[in-house]
Order: C-alpha cells, then structure tokens, then sequence
C-alpha cells in the first residue's frame, strides 16, 4: 500500500504525459540517476539514426535497443557504452521477445544484472524505465493492479478519478514498459493476478464496470531469482506467459576481472579509498577461486573441486575485494595482500559450516597449494581457516 | 522447362556440382539438378577402389549413415572414413544413379595413394584431423570448408590431455602451426565479404536455406562456382597442396568418363574443387602431377556408422555439428521451423515437461522475429535453440541438452549388408596372432606368460586387449607358484562365438588396440562407480593402452572430484596404486596415474577425519578396512613416487604399444614426475597426521583410533609409552567397555597378537583393562573380544596365555630383564607381593595363625584361582608406580569372576590349546 500512495502522489491520474519523469531531480544531486537520463545523449543518437522499423510506440528498432545495450559505435561516430557484458544471445532473445509482445522473465542468481539490463531494456523500448513494481513477501494485488484513493472513493463514489492505477495498469493504458522486480517473492496468489493481463492484455474494474485493454506497445519485463530462499515459484500458467531468459555469471574470467575492477573503483571512490586498486594480481585471485569453485573445475581445466553451497555471484567478489581494500587501506600499507582477501573469501565461501568447510580445505590442498605464486594466499587462507 | 537451362549449364563441358559435404541443402539441389540434367553418369568425389561397392547401395540392408573405410591390407591400423549420411549430397547423387541405372563411379585420389601419404608425411601429417594415439588416421577429408576447424579441435582436444600426450601433441604439430597461417578457409573469407562473422551461418543462409523450388536448379551451382573461381584466383590452392595432386586425378578421370559417357557426365565434388576441375590443362601435365606417388595395398568396405560420429564432437568427425538438424531439413517437405519446433515439443513431453502447442506457436514466432533481427531469411537451428530456450525451457540449458542429444545430433545407426566385406579388426587380429605365435584352438590349455620377454608381453596385452573388447579368449588364472608380478597365467580356448564377438567389436575400430582404446574410453564414461575406473585403469595399464589412459584418468580426475564419499575414494585407492607399481614393472609411463593418485591420497587425508566420526559400529568397521587399505596404498604410492623420481633421468619406459607417437612423452614427462615427486615426498608425513588426528578425535569410533594408534605405532612414529598412553587413555574408566573393547579390537584385531606377546607392557593394560570391567558389562563385551583373540594364530595364543598365567613380575626384575622400564609380566609369579592377600585369606577362611600356613616359596597359583590372583594382584602391585591408571579396590572384586586375558583365550581356544586350560580353570 505504501508504494500505491507514493506513485499516486507523483502521478495522481490515469493519463501521465509519456516524456521524461520531473525535471526537478537534476542529476547532480540524484544519488543514481534513472537509464534514460544517465544515457539520454546515447539514446537520442540511436534515435536519431534509428532508421529501421520499430514496433509500435517504440523508441528505438529492437536492433537498436539491442545495440544500446551490447554497445558499438555508430556510423556518425558516437560510442555506444556497452550496458551489459555477456552473450550477445541474450540481449537479442530479451529483445526479440519484447518485440513479440511477450513478457520477458530475466532469471539469474543474485549479482547478475537482472536489474540492470531491466531498467535498460525498458528505458529504451520505452524511454521510461520508472514503471516499476517491487516484488516483496507483502506486495499485495493492488501494486499489481489497481488502488483507490480513499478521500474520492468517499466523497465521490467509485469513479475513474478515485482508482489508483498501478504502474502495470498505466504501461498497459499509455503502451509502455513495465517492470516487477522479484517476481518469485510475490505470494503466489498475487503473482496470478498477472496471468490475465498478460494473456487477455486487459484489466478489468468490476467496481466501475469497466475494463484498461493494453494498446500495442505495452510489455512487461520480470526478474526473479531461482536460487534463493523463501520464493514462490511461478505457476505453470504464468510460467507460459513468459519468455524467460536465464543471465548467466561472466563467462571468461578475464571479463569478470575487468568487471569487478571497475566496480570495485566505483565503490571506492564513493568509500575515499585509494581510486586505483593496487592490488590487480588479488582481484584476479579472487576471481578465479570464486570462479573455480563456482564451476566445479579449476581454470586449466585439468581438476575438477566442488562447489560449496554460497552463490559466489561476481557481486560477492566485488565486495570481497572491496573489504580487502578497505582493510588494506586502513590497516595495511595500502596495496592489496593475499592477507586482506583470505578471511573475505572464507567468509564467502563457507556458509555451511560443516559441508563448506571441507570443500574448501580441499580446495586449498589440491588446487592452491599446489599453484606456483600462489603460497602466499595458501598461508594467508590457512591461518585464517584454522 | 528444361530446354532453358539446359544448354546453360553444359555450355562447357560436363554439369558440375560443387557442394558443401553434408550440406542438406547441396544434397537437395544436386538431386533436383540431377533430375533436371538427367546425366548419362554420375562422377563422385571418392575413393575410385569403392566403385565395386556401389552397387551395394541398391541393397536394402545398407542404410545411412555409413562410411566407406579404406585400409591398408597389411597394416590395417592404417585407415581412411568417408561418411555418408541420407543427406549427403555424395549419397544423394549415389542413390540417384543406382535408381535410374546409370553408371557412378568415384573420381577422387585412389585409397591406394592417400594412405601411403598418410604413412609418409606421419607426424606431420597434412590434414588437420585429430590424430589418434596409434598413428590411426582420420578420414581423408572431403571437404574443404572443414579443415581449419577440424584442426582447431584436434588441438584443443589434444590440449585436455595429459601431459605426455600433450608434449607429443606440441612436437607434431609444431610445423604445422606455421603452415596454418598460409592456409586460407575459403568460405570464411566469402562469408567475411558477406559481413558474415561465421563462415557456417554464411553458408546456411546463402546455400542450405534456399529451397529446392527456384527457378533454375543450376543457378546456385553456377553462384558457388563464380565465387570459388574468384576465390582461387586470388589464393591459388589456398596451401592444399595435396588438392592439386587429387584434382588432377579427378581431372584425368573426367576425362576418361567423357570419352565413355559423352558430355552428359555429372560430377558431384566438394565446390572448392569445381574451378580446377573447369580449367584447362594438358594430360601430360595431369600425369606428371600423379607420378611417383607412393602406393600401399589398400581394401575397401562399408561399414556402420552413427549421428554421432558424423558430430564434431566425437572421434572420426565429419565436421558436421548438427547431423539430426540437417536429416531434419533434408527430410521436411516444408515448413521446416515449424516441424522441428513440434518435434522438440513432443521429445519434452516424452521426457514428462509440460509443453503445450502454445509454447510451439511462441517459440516459432520467437524464431522467426530472432531471424529478423538477425538479419536472416529463415531461423536457423541458432535461433530455434534460442527459441527453445526461452519459451519451452524456461530459460535452462538442460531440455536443450536433451534436444542436443536426442535430436539435434540424434541417434541413427547405419546398417551395412551382409555381403559387405570382412571389417579390418578381424585381420589384424590375425595378423597379431601369426606374429605373437599364439593360435587359437578350442581346446583348452594353460599359458604362462614371463612378462619380462618381448613376446610373452605381447601376447599379455592382445589377451588383456581382448578381454576388454568382450572377447574372452583368455581367462587369466592364479599363477602357480610364483607371486612375482612379472608372471601371468592365463587359460586359452578359442569358441566360434568369439568371431561373432570380433565382428561386433569392428565398430571399435580397425585394429585391436584402436578398438581396445575406444572401448575403454566409452567404458571409462559410462562407468557407474569410482573403483570401476581405477580397475579399468589398471586394465588399461596391464593392456597396454596408454591412448585411452587419459580419458580414463579424466573420467577418473572427474569421479573422484565429485565423489564425496570417502569410503569409494578408499576403495579406489589400492587398485590405483596396483597400477602404478604394474606400471613400472611394464615400463609404461605412469605419470599422469601418479598425479591422480597423489590427488586422491590428498583428498583422502582432507575428508577422512569428519568421514570417520559419528560412525555405528558396522560402519566403522567398514571404515576401519578403508584405513588399512589407505595406509597400505600410501606406504606403495610412496615408495612408488621416490622411485619414479630417482629414475627419471632416464626414460626408463619402452613404448609397450610399439607406435612412434608416445615416445616423445617421455622427457617432459619424466621432468615432471621428478619435480612431483619431491612435491609429494610428504605423502607418508600427511598420511600419519592423518592418523594422528584419528587417534585422538574422541567422535571417532573405538576401533578406528585403535586402529589408527596401532599403525602409528607400527609406523615408529609414536612410541610405545605413548601407545601405551593412548591405550591406558581409551581404557580408562571413564569410557564405555564396548568402546574400549572396540579399541582393542581395532588396536590388536586382525591377527595383531604378536604384538601383545612382545610389548607387555601393552598386555599389561589390557589386562588390567579387563580384570577392570564391572561383571554387567563382561557379557556385552565379551563377542567383541572374543572375535579380536580368536583371530589370532594358536601359537599367538598359546604364548599369550602362558605369558597371563605366569602373572606380572616384579617391577625390578622386569627392569632387569629388558634393561629398561617396560613394565609387564616377569618370568615368575611374584610370591612376596602375592603372600600380601594372605592374611585375608586367612582371616576369610578362619585359620588361627597367621605364621603356620606361610611356607616360604609357595606357589601361590596354588592356594588362589589365576583371575583372582591377578584381579586383586596386579594393581596393587602397579599401583605406587602407575597410579594414573586408576583400579578399584580389589576387595570389592567377585574372587571367581572369570574376567582374565587368560580366561578369554582360553574360552577361545580351539583343542590344541589344551595347555592353557590349566591357567583359566
């Protein structure tokens, strides 16, 4: 309810002009400002040389949504940042699907990007990425479908002025995006409310008599994590109204390095830690027994380990190095040390202490003792795990 | 219709049809072509020697897929593939000319040549085919389009393999490497100028896709033919320098067949070789290219083949991925999308996944709108997997492995006839039977074989060979009298049946060791438990197959990876280890075998202290074999090691195969083992930390630290006060009885009596332990321990008993005798300490005097039953120097309690024990 009262204050209407949200969030002072406004010189350069067909009431042709998100360069010269590093697969199969008026369901264990390429895949398509809905344990039908302004609803009587429309219900009126976060934490009851405006693409208001029927252009992307604890798994009937499309961890481990030093030296900067890890040889360190165990097998390919029961996404390494850093920087002299890293990794790694633990002394007797350069992080990790 | 195309297509000479192998789109546009031109005879690129077998394709019984093997008669390990698949455009074109009665022949280089190149240019061979181990080569590649890829995986895969095969990979392949640059992928540079990033997707687009309906069934034949013109215009033979050589026979063929057959001649050959053969040259030149060639003896069959071998992805690869996917196009009428989509739809439901046509319309549609954006003219399997993906799978890569499987690659087996010619195996069998001098006979006879001859060793590995083929010639049998392990006896008898078994075990592959490596691989994959591939390890080892050996050792490196159980690591262990003393024995490289087992030995170490707590008794028990059977393997694998690394300087190892390829392993290799073995010299030091932690854990079961205790101290790495420590520890009070007594049995079970003969002190303990056991808990323990002393050898048992009844002896004539405080049973009885009890006695029996019944030297065994004597005795006399080892008060003890080591040996005792009965009565 209290996400119904937030959208209703700063969109109290039905009808909501389609440009950009409120110019008064200037980006200086936004902590994080939205896709289309972060990227909104990328976006009017793609329009502007859009000149392929695109789908009704789309920004961009699917190819070049799918462009903003891999990136490239333009033939006028403008760099396109790629958004998300991955197969190209996937962005072309989530584009595709939206493009095929199906939901989009983007899977993934936690520190994938689901959210990420989400808010991007809507602020191209549909150059608003706010119509968001987020899942959680409590998210009650009305987020999903509709609310009502209690002062009207009593002064007026049941009109088009005292409903409350959900993000969902103004994408499927204005043919827009919309997003729901966290599917699978919504209780499964609510969740089915979506069967029907994904299948019928309408919603009606018995109270009213009357029924929202979706214009062209209206799609609906999910995320969800299938691994965690505590979800509701989707239906089957829902499940069909979806295209899913799983985000898989980074696929070489270069690109995971590349990956968690740029984040780790945006998080650092923000922290007043040095703004230049020092300590590249542990980043990849750690990214490779996080990939090591994460795979089952080690980087040569030539042993196989087991993979303890932690996700050991890449946002976990990145917060593994960041913590590094920070005891680097405060208690160290400052340049990354296998020291900072181990008690991070072990606590990453074992979460299950029983099971995990021997996974993990077996990692470090067969693989990382072995590893030639690699003594001072076995040390370090044997010290800690003792 | 015709009369339009018609003159077009023969306005030079005959109608050639440059194909893509395998490609279902050249296999339906040559059968539409050859429709239209209906030909007077058909030219196919192939071996010239098949000619005969063509006819056979008439037959019913031969179905693709199927290929054609050339092999070199007196070495049938020399072989040649060429697959056909129904959407072959090769198999097309035959199937056309045996249904309209008109003549095919093959055209290409003859067999004859081919593999005598193939023996000339060994290692550095030409084509870039994955080699076998055994110098089997792969077919002679038909296809231009395929060769830089093929190469690419043959490196890659030699790349996942062990050492040794990796050093000789890099050796072979070193020239290569530079040749490679020059080489040119014709299609990936047309696909480039196409902006195509994948040569395969070019092709598919541009050629496979285009139905069989245009206009003109000559047009695209003419396309491909401009294109590879320009193509060799700019590259010449693009580095195929053997190219030129076939096409100048294929030419001179032509040649030949237009003479016969008149222009009407159709040729079907791979497009990259249409320009050659359009250009004009001279026969003389033709056949000064053909000169000189070198010719091995060469016969030719048909043999069964399958999906997926025709995949990349297995062995004699024809450099098609997708062979289902392309019989699937070959074979729709139309709508070729929508029926596949359908068809993976029903597998899912087969396999219990909801799948409803709904899913089929979004999956197509998601195809189709990927294509689009793609930028393609129709999905291709790329898009429909990514379709499947999506829509059917929900997003997981499992439902696609099963298509992958069950329909993109699929599993169509060929058939050959009947009437097709013997398979190779069979002559090589021969062959290897003539040269090892060992005729098969039925009647059944025994052959002891000395490993350390040439001959004998041979025909050790042909029997081994075969016994992993399935063909049980021989049966080995216990050697009589030696137990050395440069000895084997095997019992021979040949049956009829075994030639079915060899005909069926052709599939292997063309000689005994070729198809002994392939099976032991495929059987290293399917194996169900981690001690299957260590006993096939060993076989590979006693067979001589160090091709196959690291497969195993993958599949072995994988199992044990993901084994958790360390129970099956244990297991897996001793055989391992066997092999690698075997190993050495036979002289074959061990290398890679030794890396395995040190890495199971370290994971071992890790996981068995938590593997061994919290254990019923049966499952200690089991354990407690698994801890003897480790010690052991770590005790060979130790010794195994130091000796590898104190001969390494020499290579030591004589290829047991007797081909020139593993040769080249052995100086890196044996680098390498030196270099392990140093690493791994503290595999005993581990083991006895190990062990250590073992004994002291006090969740672990009785038996177990008392096992562990005892190797320990057989070790000579504790001592015996500290044994005797542990002991008095794991004896106390404090502990339940039937865990001591579970301590005992894992201290001295097993045939360990000797022990407590020699230390007595540890005797001493045990008895003292059990005089110690309250009478409710004698009985629960009792079966424990009778079961540990009845184990032991009579004569163990006659001395321990007679030790028991002589009773303690005085601590300083203990010192005496052994020079040192080992405390235990001195010689004789102790009277002056014994005469202690009499002054109860007395008083319990109510005699007067205490001076009249003292006689000096009085036996006391006499006047006092042993169990007392030693109940009441024993810790009294103990008690000033060992009072750590607590004892109740003997006075509270039943005098007639038989609760005595003696007591229970005798219980145990079989009738020559007869002697002890004096000590227990």
């Amino acid at each position: 309810m209290s996400a119904m009262s937030a959208s209703a204050t700063s969109a109290p209407t039905s009808v909501r002009p389609t440009t950009a949200p409120p110019s008064h969030d200037t980006s200086a002072e936004v902590l994080r400002p939205h896709a289309e406004n972060a990227f909104a010189a990328e976006l009017s350069a793609l329009a502007a040389q859009d000149d392929r067909p695109r789908p009704a009431r789309w920004k961009l042709s699917p190819w070049a949504v799918a462009t903003y998100l891999l990136g490239g360069t333009l033939p006028d010269g403008t760099v396109i940042t790629p958004k998300y590093v991955g197969p190209r697969r996937i962005i072309e199969v989530a584009v595709t699907t939206l493009a095929t008026d199906r939901a989009l369901l983007l899977l993934g264990v936690p520190g994938t990007a689901k959210t990420w390429v989400s808010e991007h895949l809507a602020a191209a398509v549909s150059g608003d990425s706010t119509l968001l809905v987020q899942g959680t344990a409590g998210t009650p039908e009305e987020a999903i479908r509709y609310g009502w302004n209690y002062a009207q609803l009593l002064a007026h009587g049941p009109s088009r002025d005292a409903l409350v429309p959900s993000p969902v219900m103004r994408a499927m009126a204005e043919g827009m995006t919309a997003r729901v976060e966290e599917l699978t934490r919504i209780p499964a009851d609510v969740q089915d409310t979506l069967i029907t405006i994904l299948s019928e693409k309408t919603l009606p208001v018995p109270e009213l008599g009357q029924e929202v029927q979706a214009v062209r252009g209206f799609n609906l992307i999910a995320t969800a994590n299938d691994r965690d604890r505590g979800v509701n798994d989707l239906s089957s009937a829902l499940r069909r109204r979806f295209n899913t499309v799983v985000l898989p961890l980074p696929e070489s481990a270069d690109a995971e390095v590349d990956i968690v030093t740029r984040r780790v030296e945006q998080i650092g900067r923000s922290l007043d830690l040095p703004a230049a890890p020092d300590g590249i040889e542990e980043i990849r360190r750690v990214v490779t027994v996080f990939r090591e165990l994460r795979d089952g097998i080690t980087a040569d390919g030539r042993t196989k380990v087991k993979s303890p029961s932690g996700t050991l996404s890449t946002a976990e390494a990145i917060s593994v190095v960041t913590n590094g850093l920070a005891l680097s920087t405060h208690f160290g002299d400052g340049v990354l040390r296998p020291g900072d890293v181990a008690a991070g990794i072990l606590g990453a790694v074992v979460r299950d202490p029983a099971a995990d633990k021997v996974i993990w002394q077996e990692y470090l007797e067969t693989v990382v003792r072995e590893r030639a350069g690699w003594t001072d992080f076995y040390r370090a990790c044997r010290e800690v795990s003792a | 219709m015709n009369d339009t195309r018609w003159p077009k297509a023969h306005t030079s000479g005959p109608l050639l049809l440059g194909v893509r192998h395998h490609g279902p789109g050249s296999a339906r546009a040559v059968r539409t072509a050859l429709d239209a031109a209906r030909p007077t005879a058909v030219l196919i690129e192939g071996p010239p020697e098949a000619d005969a077998l063509i006819q056979l394709a008439a037959d019913p019984d031969l179905r693709p897929p199927v290929a054609l093997l050339a092999h070199a008669v007196d070495e049938p390990g020399r072989s040649a593939f060429w697959p056909f698949a129904e959407f072959s455009p090769e198999w097309v074109a035959i199937r056309w000319a045996v249904e309209h009665d008109v003549p095919a022949h093959f055209i290409d280089l003859p067999a004859t040549h081919t593999l005598a190149w193939e023996e000339k240019e060994e290692p550095g061979e030409e084509k870039g085919e994955p080699r076998e181990e055994n110098g089997e080569s792969q077919g002679e590649d038909r296809e231009p389009r395929g060769e830089r890829r093929e190469q690419k995986r043959g490196e890659s895969e030699q790349q996942r393999g062990e050492g040794g095969e990796k050093a000789e990979a890099g050796e072979g392949q070193g020239s290569r490497a530079d040749d490679e640059q020059v080489r040119v992928d014709p299609l990936a540079v047309l696909a480039e100028a196409a902006g195509y990033d994948d040569p395969e997707r070019w092709w598919e687009d541009v050629v496979e896709h285009r139905g069989p309906g245009e206009r003109d069934p000559f047009a695209p034949f003419r396309a491909l033919e401009d294109a590879m013109g320009a193509l060799r215009e700019r590259y010449g033979a693009g580095g195929h320098s053997r190219d030129l050589v076939r096409e100048a026979h294929m030419r001179l063929r032509l040649r030949a067949a237009r003479k016969e057959f008149g222009d009407g001649t159709a040729v079907v050959c791979g497009a990259w070789h249409v320009p050659a053969l359009r250009a004009k040259t001279t026969v003389a030149a033709d056949r000064a290219l053909l000169k000189g060639l070198p010719k091995v003896k060469a016969d030719l069959t048909w043999v069964p083949w399958t999906h997926r071998r025709l995949a990349r992805s297995s062995g004699y690869g024809a450099g098609i991925d997708s062979p289902g996917w392309y019989g699937h196009l070959f074979h729709a009428p139309d709508r070729p999308v929508e029926r596949w989509l359908t068809k993976v739809a029903r597998l899912l439901r087969e396999e219990d996944r909801i799948v409803s046509s709904a899913h089929v319309i979004e999956a197509v549609r998601l195809a189709e709108t990927l294509a689009a954006l793609r930028g393609r003219p129709l999905p291709g399997l790329t898009e429909t997997t990514d379709a499947v993906r999506a829509v059917m799978g929900d997003g997981s890569d499992v439902p696609l492995a099963l298509v992958h499987d069950r329909l993109v690659v699929g599993d169509v087996l060929g058939e050959v006839p009947e009437s097709a010619p013997a398979v190779p195996l069979q002559r090589d069998l021969a062959r290897q039977q003539r040269a090892l001098r060992l005729k098969p006979e039925a009647m059944e006879r025994e052959l002891e074989l000395d490993l350390r001859g040439d001959t004998d060793a041979g025909r050790s590995r042909l029997l081994h060979r075969l016994r992993l083929l399935g063909v049980g010639w021989g049966e080995p049998a216990r050697s009589r009298g030696s137990t050395g392990t440069f000895r084997e006896t095997w019992r021979l008898r040949w049956e009829p049946e075994l030639s079915v078994r060899v005909a069926e075990a052709g599939g292997w592959g063309t000689t005994v060791l070729a198809a002994a490596q392939a099976k032991a691989a495929a059987d290293a994959t399917a194996a169900r438990t981690l001690a299957d591939v260590t006993a096939l390890a060993e076989q590979c080892l006693l067979a001589g197959l160090p091709g196959a050996l690291p497969v195993v050792m993958r599949v072995l490196a994988d199992r044990a990876a993901l084994d958790a159980d360390v129970g099956h690591l244990a297991q897996a262990l001793p055989a391992l280890v066997r092999s690698l003393r075997y190993g050495d024995v036979r002289g074959t490289d061990t290398e890679a075998l030794a890396g395995v087992a040190a890495g199971l030995a370290e994971r071992i170490f890790v996981g068995l202290p938590p593997a061994c707590a919290a254990l019923d008794s049966d499952a200690a028990e089991e354990m407690r074999g698994h801890v003897d059977a480790v010690h052991t393997a770590v005790g060979l694998l130790t010794e195994t090691l130091t000796g590898a690394a104190a001969g390494a300087g020499v290579p030591t190892g004589t290829d047991p195969s007797g081909s020139a390829s593993s040769a080249h392993g052995h100086g890196p290799a044996a680098t390498g083992r030196a270099v392990g073995a140093a690493g791994r010299g503290d595999l005993r030091d581990r083991w006895r930390a190990v062990l250590r932690t073992l004994s002291t854990r006090d969740s672990v079961a009785g038996v177990l630290r008392g096992r562990a205790v005892r190797l320990l101290l057989d070790e000579g790495e504790l001592r015996s006060e500290e044994a005797a420590r542990l002991m008095g520890l794991a004896l106390s009070p404090g502990t339940p009885p039937a865990d001591a007594a579970a301590w005992i049995e894992g201290f001295v079970g097993g045939g360990g009596g000797l022990l407590l003969v020699h230390d007595e002190r540890l005797l001493g303990l045990v008895d003292s332990w059990l005089t110690g056991v309250p009478a409710e808990a004698f009985t629960d323990v009792l079966p424990l321990l009778r079961r540990t002393f009845a184990a032991y050898e009579p004569g163990v048992r006659r001395t321990l008993g007679e030790l028991v009844r002589r009773g303690p002896g005085d601590r300083a004539a203990g010192r005496a005798a052994h020079g040192a405080v080992t405390p235990g049973f001195a010689p004789e009885a102790d009277t002056a300490r014994a005469d202690a009890v009499l002054p109860v006695l007395r008083l319990l029996l109510g005699l007067d005097d205490p001076a009249e019944c003292d006689p000096p030297g009085r036996d006391p065994a006499e006047c006092d039953p042993p169990g007392r004597d030693r109940a009441e005795c024993d810790p009294a006399r103990r008690a000033p120097a060992e009072s750590d080892l607590a004892q109740s008060d003997p006075a509270e003890r039943d005098p007639v309690r038989p609760g005595s080591v003696g007591c229970v040996a005798t219980r145990c005792g079989t009738s020559d024990d007869n002697s002890l009965a004096g000590v227990g009565a």
